[in-house]
């Protein structure tokens, strides 16, 4: 039995004022799936992601999504001396489906305490989200997009300023959420991340490479994914070029 | 305890006291969001944007709030369209047309056939406000109030994160023209009291203390707002016994409480731990 596709991307170009930052793209997301989408900075993974979500109309080709999709954005983005809670924060992710000029209910706060629980973070709703650590922020914006309640949720590079207990954490509730049927998008350019989802979308200004992981992630797609960056590459590992942020 | 009763048996300063609390609420829950959304500068160009407006009035023969009005509007618009043009940054549009919208306002105030008297709304006068004033301040306070309840979850989210905002529902274009005509009102029914120059420390002033105090926005709004009202009381105080300008005296009491506060919390920052040493 196929599973329902969540997002179907058929040709796509995607541009800002100016020549095509990505082409070429075409693939579908099944529910219960995760797809990594794998490339270099600037190899064109958020403006995917911009065109999913509606802030940037295709310049070409056709995009279905199936309902809405959630959002965890890079946590560098968010401001730290902003004066929100870590609910305060959640509760944002309310927005997309309450009509913004009514007040939030009793139903709406216990749906923002429930997705901090879930990502562990159950006794923090009062605490002043700049307080907390980077791993523990990254978690709190997974609880927002929890709150949005979308089918499909993309992930903007989840993993970057992570400490080890929180991505490991995450790990598990990606695959809980895939396992409730959810569709799951995650931008990396860490190989090891892709390697864990179901399939992996390689984009350098264009697609490169679409398919399950194990088969898709050959030497010469990540040649043409990352170009020279890649320093060396064997059969269990691909060593890139440390990213800092 | 007559000395601190005696200035409240007269209905002047009953008044005062009653538009100065008002504007201190409104300023107070507002300035807030001002201060945390950058719009500092953008409220104090506002007011300037006022000046056009209030000399037309004069020449016209309407009531000068009209203008004010009229004025505020067309800076608030203007202001929302210039940023969004490419390559022109947020400050940059303001500076353009605060400077054009008050250098009109001075060519049409210095032509001949202008009314003297204008430059008495520089600094405002609480002690003349009329109960029509207040009226008309508490009508606008309390609409502006509820329409910040109601944007309160749009602000936050724009103020959070506003390269992301729109992919959450809330387009920053939207909150910044709503904060905008927002400071507008405010300025506007606190202009008579405070004037165009000093009718900002109401807005800053408060807020900025509270930003140092407290760690979350509606507790912050609540606290500005109190501390607003404090600021009325001492500034009308400090003009009964000292004579001074009561407007100023308000604003002068604002920038104090704002030291205080961060001399404390500089203090209490550098207290050192209980196992430091301490130096000598």
């Amino acid at each position: 039995m196929q599973a329902l596709s969540l997002v179907e991307v058929e040709g796509l170009a995607a541009a800002y004022e100016g020549p095509r930052v990505l082409e070429d793209v075409s693939f579908t997301l099944r529910a219960g799936e995760r797809i990594a989408v794998l490339g270099p900075n600037g190899g064109g993974k958020s403006t995917l992601f911009r065109v999913l979500l509606g802030l940037l109309p295709p310049a070409a080709g056709a995009v279905r999504v199936e309902g809405r999709c959630g959002f965890v954005p890079q946590t560098e983005r968010s401001r730290l001396d902003y004066p929100v809670t870590a609910l305060d924060v959640a509760l944002m992710g309310t927005l997309t489906r309450v009509p913004w000029w009514r007040p939030l209910g009793r139903s709406e706060r216990a749906g923002g305490r429930r997705a901090l629980e879930r990502v562990g973070l159950g006794g923090f709703e009062q605490r002043s989200f700049g307080a907390l650590s980077g791993g523990q922020r990254q978690r709190v914006l997974v609880a927002r997009a929890l709150v949005q309640e979308a089918p499909v949720l993309l992930l903007d590079e989840p993993f970057i300023g992570v400490d080890r207990p929180s991505e490991e954490l995450l790990e598990r509730l990606i695959s809980e959420l895939a396992g409730e049927g959810r569709g799951i998008l995650i931008s990396t350019h860490d190989i090891d991340q892709a390697r864990a989802c179901d399939r992996v979308l390689c984009l350098n200004r264009r697609q490169v490479a679409f398919g399950p992981a194990a088969s898709t992630l050959t030497k010469a797609v990540l040649e043409a994914t990352y170009g020279e960056a890649i320093v060396a590459l064997d059969a269990q590992a691909a060593i890139l070029p440390a990213h800092h942020h | 305890m007559h000395v601190l009763l005696e200035p409240w048996q007269q209905g002047i300063v009953q008044r005062a006291f009653l538009e100065l609390a008002l504007v201190g609420i409104l300023g107070g829950a507002l300035g807030c969001w001002v201060v945390f959304h950058g719009f500092s500068y953008s409220a104090e160009s506002l007011a300037h944007t006022m000046l056009p407006g209030l000399v037309v009035a004069a020449l016209l023969g309407l009531p000068l709030v009209a203008g004010a009005a009229a004025g505020l509007a067309g800076g608030a618009v203007a202001i929302a369209l210039a940023a969004q043009v490419p390559g022109v940054g947020r400050d940059a549009s303001v500076a353009i047309v605060t400077t054009t919208l008050f250098g009109l306002g001075v060519l049409l105030a210095l032509s001949p056939s202008s009314p003297p008297g204008l430059s008495g709304l520089l600094f405002g006068d609480p002690l003349g406000v009329t109960r029509g004033d207040v009226v008309l301040t508490a009508a606008i306070a309390a609409g502006s109030l509820g329409a910040l309840a109601t944007l309160h979850r749009v602000l936050l989210v724009v103020g959070f994160d506003r390269v992301n905002a729109t992919a959450f529902g809330a387009r920053p274009a939207f909150a910044d023209a709503a904060l905008l005509v927002l400071v507008a009102a405010t300025l506007l029914v606190g202009v008579q009291a405070l004037g165009n120059l000093l009718v900002l420390a109401v807005v800053i002033g408060p807020a900025a203390t509270a930003r140092l105090l407290v760690r979350r926005m509606a507790p912050m709004m609540a606290l500005a707002a109190g501390i607003a009202i404090a600021g009325a009381v001492a500034g009308l105080y400090l003009s009964y016994y000292a004579n001074t300008a009561a407007g100023a005296s308000v604003a002068a009491a604002l920038v104090a409480s704002f030291l205080l506060a961060l001399l404390a919390c500089r203090i209490r920052d550098a207290r050192p731990a209980p196992s430091a040493a301490r130096p000598s």
